[in-house]
C-alpha cells in the first residue's frame, strides 16, 4: 500500500531536482510519443522554438499572445492570493469587452483617441469588476462556493455576448452574418515597436501588482486572509470589505484583458474574445506561485508554447493536436511534480511488517 | 521564487540544445511560390473545406516543385485566429495568401493593407483593393436551381427540406435558386430551412435534418459543411442533395446528387498570372459554363426524367439563354409578399449581391420557402 504523508519544508536543492527532473520527464515523454508518431523528436521541438522566437515577426506573434495571458493572471494572482478560487476569468474578460464595446460602437467616433481608449478601458475595468462582485458579494454575505460561482458567471457571459452578436447588435451592413460592426479608429490601440501598446500596459500592471501584494496594508491584508481567516479576524480586519475588494481587483484586470483584446486585436467583440485565456490564466497563475515578476516568464514561456505550436503546424503540416499533446505532456509533468513537492509517497506495508518485528 | 526562475531557465535551455543540434537536418532552399490556405474547418471535412483543398491539391499536381503549398486548417472566423494563421504562413515563405471563408474577409482587408508584397485572394467576400486583394466566388445559384429541379420532381411529400448555416446573403441565394427550381417542375413544393448558425458542425446539421424529416420532409438539401444531413436523410429512408464536392460515398442511398465548387481550374489561373507577372486583383465569379460550379454527377437515386430536364435546362444555363432568378408573364415574390423579380425582368449578379446598390442584396427567402 502507498502512504502519502505531508512533507516538510523541503531542502532547495532537492526541490530543484524535483522540477528539472519533471521537465526532462515531459520532455522525454513527449518525444517517444512523437517518435512513435513518426516525427523526428529532436526536429518539433527546435521547430517550436524557432516558431516562437526565431524572427522578430514570431517574438511579436508571442508577445501579442503573452499579453492577455499576463493581464488576466495577474487577475487571478490577487483573488488566489487570498485563496478565493476565481475561475471566472473566462467570463471577466467577456463582460470586460462588452463594456468595451459598449463605449466603442456608441460614443461618436470623433472623440479623440486617448479619451476613447480610456473610456473603454474605464467601463471594462467595471464590468469586469462586476461580473466578479457578484460572487464575491455571496461569498461574503452566505459563504457560497466561490468556484462554481464563478465557473457558471463565465456560461452567463458567453451566452449574453453570442447573443448580442447574433441579435440586436448584428451589423446591418453584414447582409445577415453574424457579426458585430468593427471599432472605429479612434478605439483602436495604437501599435509601438510593432506590437499593440497592450505590452506597456501589462509590464506596467507586473509592477503594480507587485507593489500591491508586498508593499501595501491592503495587499498584505489580503495574503493574511489567505492564509488563515482566523488571524485575520484576531488582527480586526473587515474579512468582508477585503474579500469583496480584491474581487473588484481581480474581476477588473480580466476585464482589461477584455478590453484590450477588443480593441486592438479583434477591433470588434466577439462570443470567443476570451479564447481561453481565462483558463490558462490559471494555469500560469498557479505555476507561478503568486509572484507577478514570475508571471512574466511564465506567460511568455506559455504563449511561446502556443505560437510555436501554431507555427510547428504550418512548419511541419502535422494537425494542431501535436503541438496541443506536447503542451498537454509538458504540463501533466510540472504540474504533477508540485504534488510531489508537498508531499512524500512511501510504502507503509513495509513499514508496518518493520515494526510489528520491532515489536 | 528565483528557484522557479531557475527551473524555467533549464527548460529554455534543454529546448534551446534542440535547436541548436537539430540544426542541419533539413531546409533545402528553393525559388518555388509558396502559397498558404486558410480553412475554416478540416481539410477532411468530407465537404466546404475538403472542396477547399481538393483545389489546393490540384493546383499542387499542376505546378509540381515550381508551386508550394502551406496550410492551416479549423481556423476560426475571428481576427486574431486568421492574422494569426496568415502570419504565420507569410513567415514561413508564403507570398500569396487564399482565405476561403467569409468571416476572413474583414482581417483579411487589414493585412492587404499592411503586407503590401503578399497576394490575397477571398473566397465569397465582397471586398477587394486594387493591389494586392482580391475576392472570388462562383455563380453557385445556376448548380442550385438544377438541384432544385431534381428535388422538386424527386419528392412526394411536396416538403423539401434546407439545412443552412446562416441566414446571410450567400446562403439566401442559395435557398431561393434551389426553390424556384423545384417550383419550376412541381409548383406545390415548399422549402423548409433550417438554420444551424454554425458552419462545421456535423452533430448539429445532422440534428437539423432529422427535424425537417421530422416535419415529413423527404429531400434535404444543404448549405453546410459537412454530409451530415445526408446520413440523417439516408436513416430515414429520404433522399439528399450534397454541396460543395461529390460525396456520394457518405449516404450512397439517400444522395442524388450536389452543386459542387472546381477551385482547382481558378487557383491554377490566378497562379499562372502570379508566375507570369500579370496578375491584378479581380472579383471573379465562376459560372458553369467556365466550370467553376457545377452540378456533380447525378446518381441512379435521380429518375430518367428528372435527368433528362437538368440537361435541358443546364445546356440554356451554359449558352447563356437562361438567367435562374427570371420572371415569365408575372412577378416572382418574396415570401413576405414583396417583389423579388418584377414580371418579364431578371437579376444579374450586380443585383442579387447588393454589389452597387447594398440594398438590393438578396437577404429574404423566396415564396413558398420558410426559414427558423
Amino acid at each position: 500500500m502507498l502512504k502519502v504523508n505531508k512533507r516538510a519544508e523541503l531542502p532547495k536543492d532537492r526541490e530543484a531536482i524535483i522540477r528539472v527532473g519533471a521537465i526532462l520527464c515531459s520532455i522525454v515523454c513527449a518525444g517517444i510519443v512523437l517518435a512513435v508518431m513518426g516525427f523526428n523528436p529532436i526536429q518539433v521541438f527546435r521547430e517550436i522554438i524557432l516558431g516562437a522566437f526565431g524572427t522578430q515577426m514570431r517574438i511579436q506573434q508571442t508577445v501579442v499572445k503573452a499579453i492577455p495571458l499576463v493581464v488576466t493572471s495577474l487577475g487571478i494572482l490577487v483573488a488566489f492570493k487570498m485563496k478565493f478560487w476565481n475561475i471566472g476569468g473566462e467570463g471577466q474578460i467577456m463582460m470586460g469587452a462588452f463594456g468595451a464595446a459598449l463605449v466603442a460602437l456608441n460614443l461618436p467616433s470623433t472623440l479623440p483617441m486617448p479619451v476613447m481608449l480610456l473610456c473603454m478601458a474605464i467601463v471594462a475595468i467595471v464590468f469586469g469588476g462586476i461580473w466578479a462582485f457578484i460572487p464575491a458579494y455571496f461569498k461574503a454575505k452566505f459563504n457560497t462556493n466561490e468556484t462554481i460561482f464563478t465557473l457558471m458567471m463565465n456560461y452567463i457571459a458567453i451566452k449574453w455576448v453570442t447573443y448580442l452578436q447574433f441579435g440586436p447588435w448584428k451589423d446591418p451592413a453584414s447582409q445577415g452574418f453574424p457579426r458585430i460592426a468593427t471599432f472605429s479608429d479612434n478605439a483602436v490601440m495604437p501599435k509601438l515597436f510593432g506590437i499593440h501598446i497592450g505590452w506597456i500596459i501589462a509590464l506596467a500592471l507586473v509592477a503594480i501588482i507587485y507593489v500591491f501584494i508586498n508593499h501595501t496594508k491592503k495587499g498584505y491584508e489580503i495574503t493574511v486572509v489567505g492564509e488563515s481567516l482566523e488571524t485575520a479576524r484576531y488582527a480586526g480586519m473587515n474579512i468582508n470589505s477585503i474579500i469583496i475588494t480584491a474581487m473588484l481587483i481581480s474581476g477588473g484586470l480580466c476585464g482589461l484583458t477584455g478590453m484590450i483584446q477588443a480593441s486592438a486585436i479583434e477591433k470588434t467583440l466577439t462570443a470567443n474574445i476570451s479564447n481561453n485565456y481565462g483558463f490558462t490564466a490559471i494555469i500560469t497563475t498557479w505555476l507561478s506561485r503568486l509572484s507577478a515578476p514570475i508571471i512574466l516568464v511564465v506567460c511568455i514561456v506559455f504563449a511561446g508554447l502556443l505560437q510555436g505550436g501554431a507555427y510547428l503546424q504550418i512548419a511541419m503540416q502535422v494537425p494542431a493536436s501535436v503541438a496541443d499533446m506536447i503542451q498537454g505532456i509538458i504540463l501533466f509533468f510540472v504540474l504533477g511534480s508540485e504534488f510531489f513537492l508537498q508531499y512524500k509517497v512511501s510504502f507503509a506495508k513495509s513499514e508496518k511488517t518493520t515494526i510489528k518485528e520491532v515489536a | 521564487m528565483k528557484r522557479i526562475l531557475a527551473v524555467l531557465m533549464v527548460l529554455v535551455l534543454v529546448m534551446g540544445a534542440f535547436a541548436g543540434c537539430g540544426g542541419a537536418t533539413e531546409e533545402e532552399e528553393t525559388d518555388a511560390l509558396t502559397v498558404g490556405f486558410i480553412y475554416v474547418g478540416p481539410a477532411s471535412d468530407g465537404g466546404f473545406s475538403e472542396a477547399q483543398d481538393n483545389g489546393r491539391q490540384a493546383l499542387e499536381d499542376h505546378f509540381k516543385e515550381k508551386v508550394k503549398t502551406l496550410k492551416v486548417e479549423s481556423v476560426a472566423e475571428e481576427s486574431q485566429a486568421v492574422k494569426n494563421a496568415a502570419i504565420n504562413l507569410m513567415d514561413q515563405g508564403a507570398t500569396v495568401i487564399v482565405a476561403t471563408s467569409f468571416g476572413f474577409m474583414n482581417p483579411i482587408e487589414e493585412l492587404a493593407k499592411e503586407y503590401t508584397d503578399i497576394k490575397f485572394l477571398h473566397f465569397s467576400g465582397n471586398k477587394m483593393n486594387d493591389t494586392n486583394f482580391g475576392n472570388y466566388f462562383g455563380a453557385m445559384e445556376q448548380p442550385r436551381y438544377l438541384s432544385g429541379i431534381i428535388a422538386g420532381m424527386t419528392t412526394k411529400s411536396n416538403k423539401l427540406g434546407y439545412v443552412a448555416a446562416f441566414p446571410y446573403t450567400e446562403l439566401i441565394i442559395g435557398i431561393n435558386a434551389f426553390t424556384l427550381g423545384a417550383q419550376s417542375v412541381n409548383p406545390d413544393v415548399e422549402v423548409k430551412v433550417i438554420y444551424t448558425q454554425n458552419w462545421h458542425d456535423p452533430a448539429q446539421e445532422k440534428a437539423a435534418a432529422e427535424a425537417l424529416l421530422d416535419q415529413g420532409c423527404d429531400v434535404i438539401a444543404q448549405h453546410c459543411d459537412t454530409a451530415g444531413p445526408q446520413i440523417a436523410a439516408e436513416t430515414a429512408n429520404a433522399f439528399a442533395i450534397g454541396y460543395n464536392m461529390d460525396s456520394s460515398s457518405a449516404a450512397p442511398g439517400a444522395y442524388l446528387t450536389a452543386p459542387v465548387w472546381n477551385h482547382g481550374a481558378y487557383y491554377i489561373e490566378q497562379i499562372q498570372k502570379i508566375m507570369d507577372g500579370t496578375w491584378a486583383p479581380e472579383s471573379y465569379y465562376g459560372t458553369m459554363a467556365d466550370g467553376y460550379v457545377q452540378l456533380a454527377p447525378m446518381t441512379e437515386n435521380v429518375s430518367a426524367e428528372a435527368k433528362a430536364k437538368v440537361e435541358e435546362v443546364q445546356a440554356k444555363i451554359e449558352s447563356g439563354e437562361f438567367n435562374v432568378f427570371s420572371a415569365g408573364d408575372k412577378d416572382v415574390l418574396y415570401n413576405d409578399g414583396s417583389v423579388m423579380i418584377p414580371a418579364g425582368t431578371s437579376l444579374d449578379r450586380d443585383a442579387i449581391w447588393g454589389i452597387s446598390n447594398p440594398d438590393s442584396a438578396m437577404v429574404t427567402l423566396v415564396k413558398g420557402a420558410t426559414g427558423q
